[in-house]
């Protein structure tokens, strides 16, 4: 499948869906043409309807219906949800990113407050589609000059740029206005190319960096359309990626952590609330449709950007307070099939009694549920395609649960790859019947439990949890985990430390006069392992080492806090 | 009690049970929008429920009767090894034979979710009437050989304690978990040979076993054990080659019988099992009916008919058929689809209660409410018949609650009987015409009723290329046609003149061939001789073109008996044609029984997520109708959601993002999204709301599966997606 660019801005897309065997049957007809046509058209010579079409050749797959047809029908719908962006503004490839491009574009886009700004990304298509040479030729230069790993003269363009750009703004902002973006492209564009010239210009001097170089017309000649998987790979090709080296260390602000953030964030106001509420509104009156469709035996999922949760709630809350459901939180890090299969068996069916495995359990509940048809259950999931839920086997049984008839799901999905997920055997298991909620809502509940890449680790969490278990040890038991604890962050630097063994811990607790025998010192071991605070680990001598399984930081926060009391 | 905590992902909520006998509620107080007006509401969804089971009923039916010609002969198949079994003949062959396992691989599509309602019906058969012993195995079921054999023991054995429960009721009490038996014993093959010995045994002796005896009729006393792999693409093959290896050292005291389900191609059996193993085994090989084949069937029994009411508008099968053909070869899947259009089709049409039988239609009729008469008044269609009539009725329809009942049943009536003539001629155009080269008007008779639902098909092209194609049809061609024609129309009652016509055209073809026998006889010897005369003439090229296209000319010229008949007959087809085939919307009330939204049934069957999550972040105009965001192609304005900043700047970037740059050009952004001057230095100043607020939206964007964490360089991310705006 491909898609095809119309030469307009934008909007008017039009993807056609070609098949392998067409796309074939393209080729052929070319040849056909020389050949000589098909014996049938001679002997008739009838008018043929669609003569430009595929078709026209000798088609094996007549089932195969008119797909000019479909994308028409596609085409309707798109016109109904009142966006009819197709997927070649989605989809489209781009080539490799000059360093500085983020920068330009923000000050692009802060230069013009009122007004919306063309992104100079926007490559546009018409450019692409009526010069395809010279565009391949801009795009060879482009990943050449960085792919070739010649870093220095690739550095030595990009402050020049930023000087130009930095030491003349008036003028920048006043060509802004009046020039079309491409333009300024093309300006870069230039100077690309005659930095891309530099070496050539003296081969003499770097005469093998220079051989590196093919020369322009060899490209011209061999690149005359660029396809689309070249431009792919020659973009991953280069293991080296050019990026500034500048880090967040240089902020004056210091990493927020978790609580500050929640803070400085229920400051802020959402912007476009009226907009927002009147899109929540659209989406609450299919509350109504939901609940029929999952009585009738389908399964419903919610797509599109932003938290559906909110919405899900609601959704429970006004309708389906008056029956058993359970609520599940995809999200949560370490929510297991397990759990929510337990929950389901324990609390919903009443069981006592434990399961060997989860195909046990699942049968138990099918079994169930058969032999009571009165019984709704409602299975509300936010975030199916949660980290924990995304497991193959994980899927194979909630698929499984779906296609039970008297058990309902609702669920979410908010991951771009999440379909993915479904091969079809489950997708006809879940049955799901698409529903496009958009929401633009933040996704705070979603993203708190992940350990943010830009937030600092404060361990709050375990740390509390920590300090909460050891305030009902005996001091006795405290000194001995203080002093694995300690053992641990002296060896911190270490990187081949796999623990502290046994013995050596029963020495050196005996020696701080903790413990009298080694079997004082396993209960208490075994007391840390209930609650989860030291692991045991056998190392390749068959030597027990035990090992606190909390960050390096937490531990030391966790030491401190205890000096001081 | 709230759903959110940090120690906990699932939440129970049971209703107290007072509570849950007062507000539990049915489907059908569901059928509205939400409004309680319209009464209607529940005669509607009773009359889409009782459809729906119609349908269901008919599809379920149409799926037997496809299954049963490869049911029988697999079961034929497990008779006649059965049999091969018992055999005790002692030549060679027969030994040899006898150490193979009998082996029918099935080849069934790639339909895979089609495929349980085969393998449901068969082992069903199979139990039925060659032998209690049938197990099912699923490939993720058996990772690994020890599970395998328990799932066959379980499943065997289970089955024996039950009969046995039945045959001595005394010492059991209450069912028994059948998971119990194999967790006692060891789960081998010598067990299952075991217990197979004792289990023919005991049958075979008279007094216990009526019931087993009585059921396995037909296999005497050594009934085999069949085992069905339902999909053995995914089996891993170690697992699968030990398997057969082992069983095959027991066929002599046990014999088995495997059957494998195979989505692709049998090639695969011998990708997966290597000569070694694959030579244990006979295959013989099983084609199931094709998925195109199959829908056919199903459209030919649920579309064009006119036993459901129900119908769909050309575009919305398009989209049906195009998720079938494009997606996934799933009947399972276009019977949901044909469902889900029923069930919204009489959701949100309000006057889709007339959408049901000729009586019941009209009795219906009978007694619209007023606001019924108004949605009526207000459909197209209905409007479009308004303007045709006379000034005085038009004041009367749209006055007259009574008028338009009454005129209400009689074009009820009309569509009816429009139907009962569409689709005997539809069929009767597509038996024509589907012979034809490169089927002008399709191959299937799917394709030549999508044309016909959406425009006149006598305007098209392609209509046109077939009847010119038909014009030179040969005689014997031309009347097996026809009388396939005639057998058609005869179906319907209102058609007999059509009928008779067509009968005399073929009555006097036939005429046209015994009379003309003779004269053409004659014709045939003046016309022999001239061209024999040319041939001795010694060529030049020249004259032979000459003479061959004077030949040609004076054909052309002169039209036969039999040319001047055929273009009558296809002129009467035209005609029939064209006063039965006219497209539905030309109908007026055709809202009350063809269902046309075809977007919604697209959007909710085959959505593209990822095209949702990206177009709202490139484009949130689409959403959010706030002047403020509108813009032009590929652009967005400063003042969008911060997640959508941030992902425009991220697009910006190859492969690895640096985290600070980022922050830098988003605090830009922002700063002049606050009015403040770009160039002043306040700008680049980050403030810490901003700070948070680019981190809530990294983090969104991680979430969502954009960019992700990375060790490669300190403070950077990496790109998950590649391609930009």
């Amino acid at each position: 499948m491909s898609s095809q660019k119309q030469p307009k801005e934008g909007r008017v897309l039009e993807v056609r869906f070609v098949g392998d065997e067409e796309v074939l049957q393209h080729i052929v007809d070319k040849q056909e043409g020389v050949k000589g046509k098909n014996a049938v058209q001679i002997l008739v010579s009838l008018k043929t309807p669609r003569k430009s079409e595929p078709e026209d050749s000798e088609d094996e797959d007549h089932e195969v219906c008119n797909e000019q047809d479909y994308v028409e029908a596609l085409g309707t719908a798109a016109q109904d949800a009142s966006c009819g962006s197709g997927g070649g503004d989605v989809f489209t490839f781009q080539a490799v990113k000059r360093s500085n491009r983020m920068a330009q574009l923000a000050s692009e886009l802060a230069r013009t407050p009122g007004k919306s700004v063309k992104f100079t990304t926007a490559d546009s298509p018409p450019e692409e589609v009526t010069s395809p040479t010279r565009a391949s030729k801009r795009q060879s230069t482009q990943y050449k000059t960085p792919s070739k790993g010649k870093k220095n003269q690739f550095v030595s363009t990009t402050p020049h740029r930023l000087r130009k750009r930095l030491s003349a703004p008036n003028l920048r902002s006043d060509s802004d206005s009046d020039f079309s973006p491409s333009n300024s492209e093309e300006e870069l564009e230039a100077e690309e190319e005659a930095s891309k010239l530099v070496p050539e210009s003296k081969p003499a001097s770097k005469a093998p960096a220079a051989g590196l170089y093919k020369t322009p017309v060899k490209k011209a000649k061999k690149v005359p359309e660029p396809s689309l998987v070249e431009e792919y790979f020659e973009a991953h090709s280069s293991s080296k990626v050019l990026t500034s080296d500048r880090t967040l260390q240089k902020l004056q602000t210091p990493q927020l952590d978790q609580d500050t953030l929640c803070r400085l964030l229920d400051g802020t106001s959402t912007a476009f609330s009226a907009e927002l509420k009147q899109l929540n509104k659209e989406h609450e009156r299919l509350f109504h449709k939901w609940m029929l469709q999952l009585q009738l035996g389908f399964n419903i999922v919610l797509f599109g950007l932003g938290s559906k949760r909110t919405l899900l709630e609601k959704f429970r809350t006004s309708m389906l307070l008056g029956s058993i459901h359970v609520v599940i939180n995809g999200f949560f890090p370490s929510i297991t099939i397990r759990s929510i299969l337990n929950s389901i068996t324990e609390e919903v069916l009443e069981h006592e009694g434990h399961f060997r495995n989860p195909l046990d359990q699942m049968d138990f509940i099918v079994k169930t549920l058969k032999e009571d048809p009165d019984l709704q259950l409602f299975l509300l999931i936010h975030n199916i395609d949660g980290q924990m839920l995304r497991g193959d086997k994980t899927q194979q049984i909630l698929g499984q649960l779906a296609a039970i008839p008297n058990l309902h799901l609702i669920a979410s999905i908010d991951h771009i790859n999440a379909p993915l997920s479904w091969d079809q055997f489950k997708m006809s298991q879940f049955n799901w019947l698409w529903y496009e909620t958009t929401t633009y809502q933040p996704y705070i509940e979603e993203t708190s439990y992940e350990n943010s890449l830009l937030v600092k680790q404060s361990g709050a969490l375990a740390l509390s949890s920590l300090t909460h278990v050891m305030r009902s040890l005996t001091p006795n038991a405290r000194g001995i985990f203080r002093l694995l604890a300690e053992f641990q962050l002296e060896n911190k630097d270490n990187p081949s430390y796999t623990g502290l063994s046994f013995q050596d811990f029963y020495q050196r607790c005996r020696e701080a006069f903790l413990v009298n025998s080694d079997i004082t010192l396993r209960t208490q071991l075994t007391e840390f392992r209930d609650h989860k605070l030291i692991r045991t680990k056998k190392g390749a001598d068959g030597v027990e080492y035990l090992i606190i399984p909390i960050e390096t930081g937490t531990l030391s926060d966790f030491l401190e806090k205890e000096d001081k009391e | 009690m709230t759903t959110s905590s940090v120690s906990k992902g699932c939440f129970v909520f049971k209703p107290s049970s007072k509570k849950k006998k007062t507000t539990s509620l049915k489907a059908s107080d569901y059928f509205h929008d939400g409004k309680a007006d319209s009464q209607n509401s529940e005669s509607r969804f009773e009359t889409c429920q009782s459809l729906w089971q119609r349908m269901k009923a008919e599809t379920e039916r149409v799926q037997e009767d496809l299954n049963t010609n490869i049911l029988d002969s697999l079961l034929e198949f497990a008779r006649k090894s059965t049999a091969s079994f018992q055999s005790k003949t002692d030549d060679w062959a027969s030994r040899m034979r006898a150490s193979e396992i009998p082996t029918a691989a099935l080849v069934l599509g790639v339909n895979v979710p089609d495929h349980a309602m085969t393998f449901q019906s068969l082992s069903a058969l199979l139990q039925e009437s060659v032998t209690p012993y049938v197990v099912c195995l699923q490939s993720k079921e058996c990772s690994a050989l020890k599970q395998v054999l328990q799932k066959v023991l379980v499943q065997l054995m289970g089955h024996s304690v039950c009969v046995e429960d039945d045959d001595d009721e005394e010492d059991q009490s209450g069912p028994r978990p059948t998971g119990i038996p194999s967790r006692k014993m060891l789960c081998s093959m010598a067990t299952l040979c075991g217990w197979y010995t004792a289990v023919t045994q005991k049958s075979a002796s008279p007094s216990p076993g009526k019931k087993r005896l009585s059921s396995s009729k037909g296999c005497g006393q050594r009934p085999p054990v069949v085992v069905i792999f339902k999909d053995l693409e995914s089996f891993t093959p170690r697992v699968l080659q030990e398997f057969i290896v082992i069983s095959s050292q027991y066929i002599q005291q046990l014999p088995l019988i495997f059957i494998f389900g195979i989505a692709t191609s049998p090639i695969t059996i011998h990708g997966m099992l290597p000569h070694s193993v694959s030579s244990l085994l006979c295959i013989q090989l099983f084609q199931s009916l094709s998925c195109t084949q199959h829908l056919a069937t199903v459209i030919d029994k649920l579309v064009l008919t006119t036993t459901f009411p129900f119908k769909l508008s050309g575009k919305v099968l398009q989209v049906l058929i195009s998720i079938f053909l494009y997606h996934d070869f799933s009947v399972r899947n276009f019977i949901k689809g044909l469902q889900l259009s029923l069930l919204d089709h009489f959701y949100s049409q309000p006057l889709s209660m007339l959408c049901c039988d000729k009586q019941e239609a009209r009795s219906r009729a009978k007694e619209l409410s007023h606001e019924d008469c108004e949605n009526i008044r207000q459909l197209p269609s209905f409007m479009r018949y308004v303007e045709k009539q006379e000034p005085e009725i038009q004041v009367q329809l749209l006055t007259c609650d009574k008028r338009v009942k009454d005129v209400t049943q009689s074009l009820l009536k009309e569509l009816h009987a429009y139907h009962k003539n569409y689709y005997p001629v539809l069929r009767c155009l597509h038996a024509l015409t589907s012979s034809l080269p490169k089927y002008p008007l399709g191959k299937q008779i799917r394709e030549l009723h999508g044309i016909c639902l959406e425009k006149n098909v006598w305007e098209t092209e392609e209509y046109e290329s077939a009847f010119q194609l038909l014009r030179m049809l040969a005689k014997d061609e031309l009347v097996a046609a026809l009388r396939t024609c005639t057998e058609i129309l005869k179906c319907a009652k209102k058609l007999g003149d059509a009928v008779e016509k067509l009968e005399e055209f073929i009555e006097r073809f036939e005429l046209l061939d015994r009379c003309s026998a003779v004269v053409e006889m004659g014709q045939e010897g003046e016309e022999e001789l001239p061209p024999q005369k040319g041939l001795q003439k010694k060529t030049d090229l020249f004259q032979l073109q000459k003479s061959l296209l004077e030949r040609e000319s004076r054909r052309t010229k002169k039209l036969s008996k039999f040319e001047l008949l055929r273009l009558a007959v296809l002129d009467c087809i035209d005609s029939i044609v064209k006063k039965h085939l006219l497209p539905p919307e030309s109908q007026p009330l055709h809202e009350v029984f063809y269902y046309s939204s075809a977007g919604t049934l697209r959007r909710h069957l085959n959505a593209a997520p990822r095209t949702a999550i990206q177009t709202a972040l490139n484009n949130p105009y689409c959403y959010l109708q706030s002047e403020a965001l509108k813009s032009e192609g590929g652009a967005i304005s400063n003042a969008a959601p911060d997640i959508c900043i941030v992902y425009k700047l991220h697009l910006e970037c190859g492969r690895l993002i640096n985290l600070y740059d980022w922050l830098e050009a988003y605090a830009t952004v922002v700063a002049a999204a606050e009015g403040k001057d770009p160039d002043s230095a306040a700008a680049a100043q980050l403030d810490d709301v901003k700070h948070a607020r680019f981190i809530r939206a990294v983090s969104e964007l991680e979430f969502l599966g954009f960019i992700k964490p990375t060790k490669q360089k300190t403070d950077h991310v990496a790109r998950l997606t590649w391609g930009g705006c």
